[in-house]
């Protein structure tokens, strides 16, 4: 059966055309190292999980069942300034590669991207929305965005969820809320997550307080890209677990007021400490990191990662003027697998990966 | 048992041996809060682990019960941490009330959107919720003439988010006596 979800084949998503590192048509917006509190807050995420009533969940669900839903939330009412504009991209009609390019973009998961079953994701023109249906549960909204903008990102979710339920009938609980295939998302079904970028805090050995403040708050703290990933290059994906007996509103405001501006005047207070007392010790860390991406003939994903966090910690406190903010959030994202694969060639193994990351890496820091 | 550092009963009790000693350690709420044993929400994994034999709904065949809608089965959601659709909340409710509350630090009721839309509802969902508190903590506390007030107000707010008549004229703010 073909993929119903594969309308607008003639549309390209942004990124798909790379041919070169530095002049990648797309960066990805949450990689915009101007946007409120950049130095510290990556990205600001709401996502927000429904379930079509009289559908069983996505993974009990047939094939033409899947189909139907697919069906139901692309005729459902798009708010017309979101609708404008949005790509939906059939994960049949998706090659492995492409599917891995919206991993590493943070458009779809990666349990999303590895299922073979129905399933298809609406991304807009800017890429800091979109929406996945058929992943675990029929919809998971999504907004994304640079920087300390958790406010905006809600917004903006609501107003598509509003429209959408207009013609969607939801699977709704008097007591338990918004039903989902997993327990642990019901109630209001809402995720806030921040992207932190932490490099003293783990320098000073603080990352273990933050870990336990944020448990006995209930936050999850993950890696780059969320559930099951390490925390490769000093970022923390931090979120929250409980969703029942506690409204939307209350959640976004415990971050917007206390959890997300507590843990970025811890870390900035100490990136200023490291600078004032051991400046010595921070200098070895960034130009010894810039140092082996000038120099190295192979990089491995994770050491790419821990490098570019020693450079973009150097380039927030204006110690190291060679290298840009905006170049190092482009290097996060461009020693991605798929994404340099897209560059250098999809057949590379990995020896040629590792070698290939290298090149391009002293190709823009000019080593 | 009481508490090590006050009078009230014990909630938690904690035996650690360490080079051969053997210390007790007991709690009261306020006590183990202070001393950081703050009750968690658990991974999903190790709350279905915990559901015992004890706790299923067993049928009188001895069976595990099935949902009518999808056919999913409690041993399948054990397995899998998923449910199979919406009906499951209503075929393994007896199971899923615990694992639920604890999942989410002790949340039992949903706050917050509901399908019929934000604003007005929310504020009625909201103000019921208080009200369902406040009524727990005056059965507690034995005011029988406040928790009487209490419920008739929410009988008054009715039940369905829709259903906002009887709150316009009472603001949240008159509900604390």
């Amino acid at each position: 059966m073909k993929d119903e979800s594969s309308g607008d084949a003639g549309r390209q998503l942004p990124f798909r055309s790379t041919d070169d590192p530095t002049k990648v048509r797309s960066l990805g917006p949450w990689l915009d190292p101007s946007a409120p509190d950049g130095d510290v807050v990556i990205s600001s995420r709401v996502r927000i999980a429904r379930n079509l009533s009289g559908f069983p969940f996505p993974k009990r669900a047939s094939d033409p069942q899947r189909h139907e839903v697919i069906e139901a939330v692309r005729r459902a009412p798009w708010p017309e300034e979101i609708a404008r504009g949005l790509i939906w991209v059939g994960m049949r009609d998706s090659s492995p590669h492409e599917r891995e390019l919206l991993v590493e973009r943070h458009l779809v998961s990666r349990q999303f991207a590895q299922s073979d079953t129905p399933r298809a994701v609406a991304v807009s023109s800017d890429e800091s929305l979109s929406v996945m249906v058929n992943e675990e549960d029929h919809m998971r909204l999504q907004v994304l965005l640079p920087g300390f903008r958790l406010g905006e990102a809600f917004d903006r979710v609501e107003l598509l969820e509003t429209s959408l339920e207009e013609n969607l009938d939801l699977a709704f609980h008097s007591r338990w809320g918004y039903l989902t295939a997993c327990p642990t998302n019901l109630g209001c079904g809402i995720r806030l997550s921040v992207m932190l970028h932490l490099p003293a805090l783990r320098i000073t050995n603080e990352i273990e307080r933050v870990r336990r403040a944020a448990k006995d708050l209930h936050l999850a703290v993950r890696g780059f890209y969320g559930e099951g990933s390490e925390s490769a290059g000093d970022f923390y994906q931090v979120s929250n677990q409980v969703t029942l007996g506690v409204s939307e509103r209350e959640l976004l405001e415990e971050f917007c007021q206390r959890i997300v501006p507590e843990v970025v005047e811890y870390e900035r207070s100490s990136r200023t400490l490291l600078a004032e007392r051991n400046s010595v010790l921070l200098d070895d860390r960034v130009f010894r990191a810039l140092g082996i991406l000038r120099s190295a003939r192979m990089l491995g994903l994770e050491e790419s990662m821990k490098l570019l966090s020693r450079l973009r910690m150097g380039s927030c406190l204006g110690r190291l003027d060679a290298v840009s903010l905006e170049t190092v959030n482009r290097l996060f994202l461009m020693v991605q697998p798929a994404h340099l694969r897209t560059v250098a060639g999809l057949q590379l193994d990995d020896d040629q990966l590792r070698e290939a990351r290298a090149t391009m890496v002293r190709k823009v820091l000019g080593g | 048992m009481n508490c090590d550092h006050c009078d009230k009963p014990a909630v938690v009790h904690e035996v650690v041996i360490k080079d051969g000693q053997k210390t007790e350690v007991h709690l009261c709420e306020a006590h183990a809060s202070a001393a950081g044993y703050v009750p968690q929400p658990q991974p999903l994994n190790q709350l279905l682990s915990s559901i015992s034999p004890a706790n299923q709904i067993v049928r009188k065949s001895g069976a595990s019960p099935t949902c009518p809608a999808c056919g999913m089965t409690l041993g399948q959601f054990r397995q899998q941490g998923n449910l199979g659709c919406e009906t499951c909340y209503e075929t393994f409710e007896s199971v899923l009330e615990s694992l639920i509350e604890r999942a989410h630090a002790g949340g039992s009721h949903h706050i917050g959107r509901s399908p019929s839309g934000a604003g007005r509802s929310t504020e009625l969902r909201e103000l019921r919720m208080k009200l369902v508190r406040e009524l727990d903590e005056a059965v507690a506390a034995e005011q029988y003439e406040r928790a009487a007030r209490l419920r008739d107000r929410l009988h008054g707010l009715g039940t369905t988010a829709g259903d906002d008549a009887a709150s316009s004229e009472e603001a949240p703010d008159q509900v604390g006596e």
